[in-house]
């Protein structure tokens, strides 16, 4: 069953996956970062509360993280084709992604943005810094360790998304493990595409805490 | 010391919430503070202090009422002019809020690099900071690295940066052990001198306006009950509020047995030096019981203090008081809470 094709076609897979998950995650974080950090800013608590924005921008991320990603993919595909061109393939996989994933980014943005102490904001403020700054030379720095974590956590859920793209043709690991392990009943096959993604996503989330653990001055 | 007010608070009020469910927690506040002086906000916890000096740099925006920086009223000025006076009011907590992420130096560097000093001069200046709160070696420690103490001296460092005229400290020694808050304060009274700087303390603790303050405000339910020198303060205190605070109630307490009254004497240091209190019960033949006595220094001079239950027989308080006259020791009748 492991052919010499399938080893090559597993390898490709690999590669669309990484490519998927990556691209997207940077750019739901493009999207994302600046919204989370918005809503922390704007929140009633936060150093320039508007109950307005902070209403319509959090509906909107609710909106969209309450879709299921299987729906959405088929909801946006007029988007994505204006987008990307098409509906198939690895690359046009990355607007449904995005779209799924930047509300995602920014809800756990804002999480880490409300863990920094009040009083360090505080203290910014009584040196006439501006909101820029203290998102900037603050939020920012200050939360650093979090957003790592929080990022790890973001890219291994967005690989989990690209794999389900597998259904709609989607391209990488998912759309094999369909493909064979489902279409064609081939479960080893769809357990070996499993246990790479279990892989995968092991690496990421180690990577994250690493960093994160090395860039915390908190601790040591 | 000159004596132009750096800040003046005007009929300042402060309400947090609205209808019903609100709170007032300043309430016709007046306090005009000198240019060069250590004054110190005194009061209990919920008493209003932290509000109040958080209305000195508009942290708290006040509900009416102006204050004044230096001349400039600031409660109406647009953000940014009121950013840039607020580099001149440095400000020091009594949880130290450094930057965790950033090392001493950077965080000394912080303010600095707002006021949009070119990070050269900035490391330059971070570096002479921490020489002047003595801690030149520790430039590359983290804050999580640091005692309760070093902390603080890199917020004094930090609060100092942009050469404010004012520093404003909330509770700064509150989460400190006695000999680090002794060396905190002694810190900022070396400040004071040799930079001229204003600062104001809150606190309620009567030991820190003891030792630097020249003078007090005593602020008791959202108001401020007195004001004044120091040591006059202490002398004389004309307020429950004050007096509460001077001898804390525990003190004088309940074990009291006798219906003598109770006076209040205090002596200076000329005092100190002669045997008043057993020549008084000598000259009136009649025993006395002390209830509370300490010595505090303020200002660099001794006070004894002392609060005395007197014989019940009206005679016997007249013969004592006649002695103390003579003796030029200040006394005063404490009517407050024996029960």
């Amino acid at each position: 069953m492991f052919s010499e094709g399938m080893f090559s076609l597993m390898g490709i897979g690999l590669l669309e996956t990484l490519y998927m998950t990556i691209v997207s995650t940077a750019m739901a974080y493009f999207f994302g970062l600046p919204i989370g950090m918005l809503l922390a800013v704007t929140d009633k608590d936060g150093i320039r509360p508007n109950a307005t924005v902070n209403r319509i921008v959090g509906s909107i991320v609710n909106v969209l993280r309450s879709v299921p990603f299987i729906i959405l993919l088929v909801a946006v595909i007029p988007i994505t084709r204006f987008i990307a061109g098409t509906s198939i393939g690895s690359t046009a996989t990355i607007v449904p992604l995005v779209i799924a994933a930047a509300p995602f980014v920014a809800r756990l943005v804002e999480s880490s943005a409300k863990e920094v102490d009040r009083g360090v904001i505080e203290a910014s403020l009584s040196m006439g810094a501006s909101t820029l700054e203290v998102v900037t030379k603050v939020l920012l720095p200050e939360a650093k360790p979090s957003l790592i974590v929080g990022a790890a956590i973001a890219t291994t859920t967005i690989l989990g998304y690209s794999a389900m793209s597998g259904f709609v043709g989607g391209g990488g690991l998912g759309t094999i493990a369909i493909n064979y392990g489902y279409y064609r009943s081939q479960t080893d096959i769809m357990l070996v595409m499993v246990a790479i993604l279990v892989l995968i996503v092991q690496i990421f989330q180690e990577i994250g805490n690493i960093i994160s653990n090395k860039c915390d001055k908190r601790i040591r | 010391m000159t004596q132009t007010p750096i800040i003046q608070i005007k009929n300042l009020n402060k309400t947090f919430g609205a209808g019903e469910g609100a709170v007032v927690a300043l309430d016709d506040i007046n306090i005009s503070i000198t240019s060069g002086e250590i004054f110190g906000i005194i009061g209990l916890s919920g008493a209003g202090k932290s509000t109040l000096v958080r209305c000195m740099n508009l942290l708290e925006k006040p509900t009416t009422g102006s204050v004044i920086f230096d001349g400039t009223d600031i409660t109406s000025l647009p953000d940014k002019n009121l950013r840039h006076i607020r580099q001149s009011i440095g400000m020091i907590f009594q949880s130290f809020n450094l930057l965790m992420q950033r090392t001493a130096l950077d965080n000394i560097c912080f303010p600095l690099e707002i006021a949009g000093v070119s990070k050269k001069e900035a490391r330059v200046r971070a570096k002479e900071l921490l020489k002047i709160v003595g801690l030149a070696d520790r430039e590359k420690a983290y804050p999580a690295q640091l005692s309760g103490g070093q902390k603080q001296r890199v917020a004094i460092a930090r609060a100092l940066a942009t050469k404010p005229k004012v520093i404003l400290c909330d509770e700064a020694t509150s989460a400190l052990d006695p000999t680090t808050t002794q060396s905190i304060l002694a810190l900022l009274k070396e400040l004071n001198q040799k930079l001229g700087v204003t600062i104001i303390i809150i606190t309620h603790e009567m030991k820190v306006i003891e030792q630097i303050c020249n003078r007090v405000a005593i602020i008791d339910n959202s108001h401020i009950e007195e004001i004044g020198i120091v040591d006059e303060v202490f002398r004389h205190p004309k307020t429950l509020a004050a007096k509460k605070l001077i001898f804390p109630k525990g003190d004088i307490s309940e074990e009291l047995t006798g219906n003598g009254k109770l006076f209040r004497l205090v002596f200076d240091g000329n005092a100190a030096d002669r045997p008043i209190i057993a020549n008084m019960i000598l000259k009136s033949g009649s025993p006395v019981s002390i209830v509370f006595a300490n010595t505090k220094k303020i200002d660099d001079k001794i006070f004894g203090h002392m609060i005395l239950q007197l014989p019940e027989s009206d005679e016997k308080v007249r013969q004592i008081l006649a002695y103390l006259d003579m003796e030029k020791v200040t006394y005063e009748e404490e009517k407050y809470d024996v029960q």
